[in-house]
């Protein structure tokens, strides 16, 4: 790799002899931990790296941007254009949009997690675009003879206003190539922006509308049979032995054979049967006799787990995430002290589109489509276990029909790999929806026990104590320290200000192969540690968004608090009405819910309106965050109400929307949104929405019915 | 393994397929239409709904045989250019966020609005309970119907 030193000794002028019937910028990565630079194609060829052509413009003014993110409804293949539009000075409808290829080289970070796709890259990208924008108003400038100064660049144009000449930027764009980017553009202020911070429709709207947004389950290459593989039902494990003398009697079956994939550090085997058509193979997949190797996985049932985590949290102290104070010496001496106990369930992700991937194994090339997260994971991945050099591994990214965390994963991929290295052909992974359901990873269920104090009003000691499956702990993770997200999600003022206090994570492990969720662990931390600052709150006799505005300082919070008691009429509402309350963070985002429940008639409660207010920093598109927080309700509603994955006898017991039922259009409360302007940097849009929705919701019920919910999921019908 | 014809979108495609097969798998493999999705295969999740001669139902449970001698459409054929009163609604109020599921809620909408012109919550409730959307666009979804009931009651001949 060329370090900084040598790019810079590097005379870039030599460069303009090379003539490129295309203007391309990018950026190149000098090491990690250093800044982008941004180069254009003669630049990067002479810093020996390939283009990555982030933005790319041909003769005809034709803009294509390549979007280094999943679009998996979050909104990246609306984001990023709006950004680069709005520096570059080009119409959005004029830009294609094209999704990258999975490169780490190229692209840097392409995992499409942690609500990351524009607060990560916002930054890189106004300069990206407004470096172009300078050089090709600069193009026109000298072309001219002008001074730059007099010019400037509208609607995809480059403007003389003295004279009034206008060029186009296609005409432009081959002198623009040969310029040198220019180190320090200026940005535009977030007050003249045209575009962004604005609710413009999303690009990809037409093609979810008439069927022609490409899912990984539609993708097809000519030549291509499809696979479904029977798996270990146990989440891991091996095959005995297996009976395809039924499956291959079916018409259209062409091959059975054993498969195995990557799970972390382990591997999970299966039976795949490869046919013509997707519906005879799981035909033949349905007819296959197979016997388990479950040697060294323990066979738990729901319950075992959650006696466990029990008697850890009464037997355990754990390891410190957070200790400050003395909280344990105030706890033992209190005459009055709150103790309580929160659970939550394990959760499956259940996007729409199940989980599939298309492989082509070729002699000198493995190329991969399909709906994933995480690109330059699976090409690193797939290039170690199956021994093929990085280049050769070409993972190309589809839509994606919902991730949440899932599709950030290696093994579907790792696995149509196989089995196309083993037909020799081309091959469709098709995961049924009963496979998606009960293979995992999961979200991992999590039980805390709350201890806390109050004196004259005020929080004198608090302690949470969480037992519960750390996700990292199946990536190699260290097992001796406390699980770095104890308190995600929960305000970090409060774990500043509060004096006696203590966050402690009892290690747990079972053999149920788990990881992130949209909001990860704050989705379930959220639910405890709001509900218990309820509980703290109602002990201390105060206002519960009172309580916690005393706590919570800073200006960006109190302003905060301040819009969603005024958009949810907290001051008016009268107490016992059923209002609840909840603030969380995640993902540099903060977001406030209020939830209002009433009784039915017919016994249990109806959600009869949600209030949510978001802080997220600089935003792109006011519309995109309000349906992602609209998402993450409906989400959060069914997490809270119905969703647990229960396990029997080691197996994931729901296989399908029959059992694992989903919310639906009836079930859903109005939802009212607000978005918080300010200037401080973007904050995720995708996950935060999620975590504040359940303990907003118990908390209404409590301030409704006087009862306190602390284990999820519970039904709306029964409390 | 039989010879079948089906009529998907006005179009004739002669077929061989075990006459078993649901009409989704013979939709989206054998056609090569794609935009009809895979969500459940149980009838519980609405992403393959496609209309048989006029119906909405769901292609995963659907013979392939029952769909023979009928008129078969799918998403790619409810309009030419994207422009049925539901799917220009659904455009306007950007209903989609993966957009999966929506195939199957566009065809359901349509035959919603067909039979209840003006429909009430309560119809789109009864009508779209059988459409899951992971992603939570509901709100949106419902908006849309709405919005496209407007629109077909002012392109309609007035009298
Ligand atoms: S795939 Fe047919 S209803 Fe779900
Ligand atoms: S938009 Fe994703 S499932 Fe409906």
């Amino acid at each position: 790799m060329i370090d900084e030193q040598t790019v810079s000794r590097r005379n870039f002028l030599k460069t303009s002899a090379l003539t490129s019937a295309v203007f391309s910028l990018g950026f190149y990565w000098p090491g990690s931990g250093k800044a982008a630079k941004i180069v254009n194609a003669a630049e990067a060829n002479n810093f020996g790296v390939e283009m990555n052509s982030w933005v790319h413009i041909d003769k005809s003014g034709k803009v294509t941007i390549f979007d280094h993110r999943a679009e998996m409804g979050q909104g990246s293949y609306q984001a990023v254009p709006q950004i680069v539009a709005e520096e570059l000075e080009v119409n959005l409808n004029e830009i294609s949009v094209v999704f990258a290829q999975g490169d780490a080289k190229k692209y840097g970070n392409q995992v499409t997690g942690g609500s990351s796709t524009v607060r990560g890259s916002y930054k890189n990208l106004l300069k990206l675009s407004a470096t172009a924008r300078e050089m090709l108003i600069q193009a026109g400038a000298t072309k001219w003879g002008v001074p730059k100064i007099e010019c400037h660049a509208e609607a995809g144009h480059v403007i003389h206003k003295p004279s009034g000449k206008r060029m186009h930027y296609g005409e432009l764009v081959e002198a623009a190539s040969k310029l040198e980017a220019p180190k320090d553009v200026v940005l535009k202020k977030r007050a003249d922006y045209k575009l962004i911070g604005k609710p413009l429709r999303r690009l990809d709207t037409p093609m979810k509308t008439n069927g022609t947004a490409v899912f990984g389950l539609d993708k097809m290459i000519p030549g291509m049979l499809y696979a479904a593989v029977e798996r270990n039902p146990r989440l891991r494990g091996k095959v005995k032995s297996f009976d395809d003398s039924r499956t291959r009697l079916i018409p259209g079956v062409k091959n059975v054979f054993k498969v195995k994939m990557g799970v972390f550090n382990t591997y999970r085997e299966g039976v795949a049967v490869v046919a013509d058509s997707t519906w005879a193979a799981i035909q033949g997949k349905k007819a296959l006799k197979v016997e388990w190797d479950d040697t060294g996985f323990e066979h738990l049932d729901s319950e075992e787990i959650y006696k466990r985590q029990a008697e850890a949290l009464k037997t355990q102290e754990g390891l410190a995430f957070k200790k400050q104070g003395e909280p344990n010496e105030i706890i033992a001496k209190a005459t009055k002290k709150i103790d309580v106990t929160y659970e939550t369930p394990y959760q499956y992700h259940a996007a729409m589109e199940p989980l599939n991937c298309v492989a082509h194994y070729q002699e000198d090339k493995l190329e991969i489509w399909g709906p994933i997260q995480a690109p330059e994971w699976v090409q690193d991945y797939i290039s170690k276990e199956m021994s093929i050099s990085k280049e050769k591994v070409i993972v190309n990214m589809t839509f994606l029909g919902g991730g949440f965390g899932r599709k950030a994963f290696m093994d579907y991929p790792h696995e149509a790999a196989v089995i196309s290295k083993e037909i020799k052909g081309p091959v469709q992974v098709v995961w049924t929806r009963e496979d998606d359901a009960t293979q995992g990873p999961f979200r991992p269920g999590i039980t805390y026990r709350c201890e806390g104090v109050i004196k004259d009003g005020e929080i004198d000691a608090f302690k949470v104590k969480l037992a519960g499956q750390n996700n990292s702990h199946w990536r190699g993770g260290k097992k001796d320290v406390p699980n770095g997200s104890a308190s995600e999600g929960f305000l970090k003022p409060y774990t500043d200000s509060i004096k006696n206090l203590a966050i402690m994570d009892i290690p747990f492990e079972t053999p149920i192969p788990t990881m992130w969720w949209r909001s990860v662990y704050a989705s379930t931390n959220g639910f405890a540690y709001e509900s218990f600052l309820d509980e703290l709150a109602h002990e201390a006799g105060k206002d519960p968004l009172d309580f916690r505005r005393a706590y919570l300082k800073e200006d960006r919070l109190q302003k905060l608090i301040d819009k969603i008691e005024e958009v949810s009429g907290w001051k008016s509402r009268k107490k016992g009405e059923g209002f609840g309350v909840a603030i969380t963070e995640c993902f540099s985002s903060t977001v406030a819910q209020v939830v209002k429940v009433s009784k039915l008639e017919t016994g249990g409660v109806k959600v009869d309106k949600v209030w949510a207010v978001m802080d997220c920093g600089w935003y792109v598109n006011p519309d995109t965050i309000k349906a992602q927080i609209e998402g993450s309700v409906v989400m959060a509603l069914g997490a809270a109400t119905i969703h647990q994955v229960k396990f029997k006898d080691g197996m994931a017991v729901d296989n399908n929307f029959s059992t694992y039922q989903m919310p639906r259009i009836a079930d859903i409360p109005p939802i009212d949104i607000h978005i918080m302007d300010n200037d401080a940097d973007a904050g995720g849009v995708g996950e935060p929405g999620l975590p504040p929705f359940a303990p907003a919701l118990t908390n209404a019920i409590f301030d409704l019915t006087g009862k306190r919910v602390r284990k999820l999921p519970f039904s709306l019908l029964g409390v | 393994m039989a010879k079948i014809t089906l009529n998907i979108n006005k179009k004739e495609y002669p077929l061989e397929a075990d006459p078993q097969m649901p009409l989704l798998w013979a939709i989206r493999d054998l056609a090569g239409l794609k935009g009809t999705k895979y969500g459940c295969g149980v009838a519980q999740c609405g992403a393959c709904v496609v209309h048989l001669d006029g119906e909405a139902v769901r292609s995963c449970v659907t013979k392939v045989s029952r769909a023979v001698g009928k008129q078969v459409v799918t998403i790619e054929g409810l309009s030419e250019t994207n422009s049925h009163p539901v799917q220009k609604a659904w455009q306007e109020i950007d209903v989609p966020q993966c957009g999966y599921c929506h195939s199957g809620q566009i065809m359901s909408a349509v035959v919603l609005l067909r039979e209840k012109p003006n429909p009430t919550d309560q119809d789109i409730d009864d009508a779209m309970a059988g459409n899951i959307c992971r992603c939570g666009t509901y709100l949106r979804i419902r908006a849309a119907i709405h919005l496209a009931a407007d629109e077909q009651k002012k392109a309609a001949p007035q009298g």
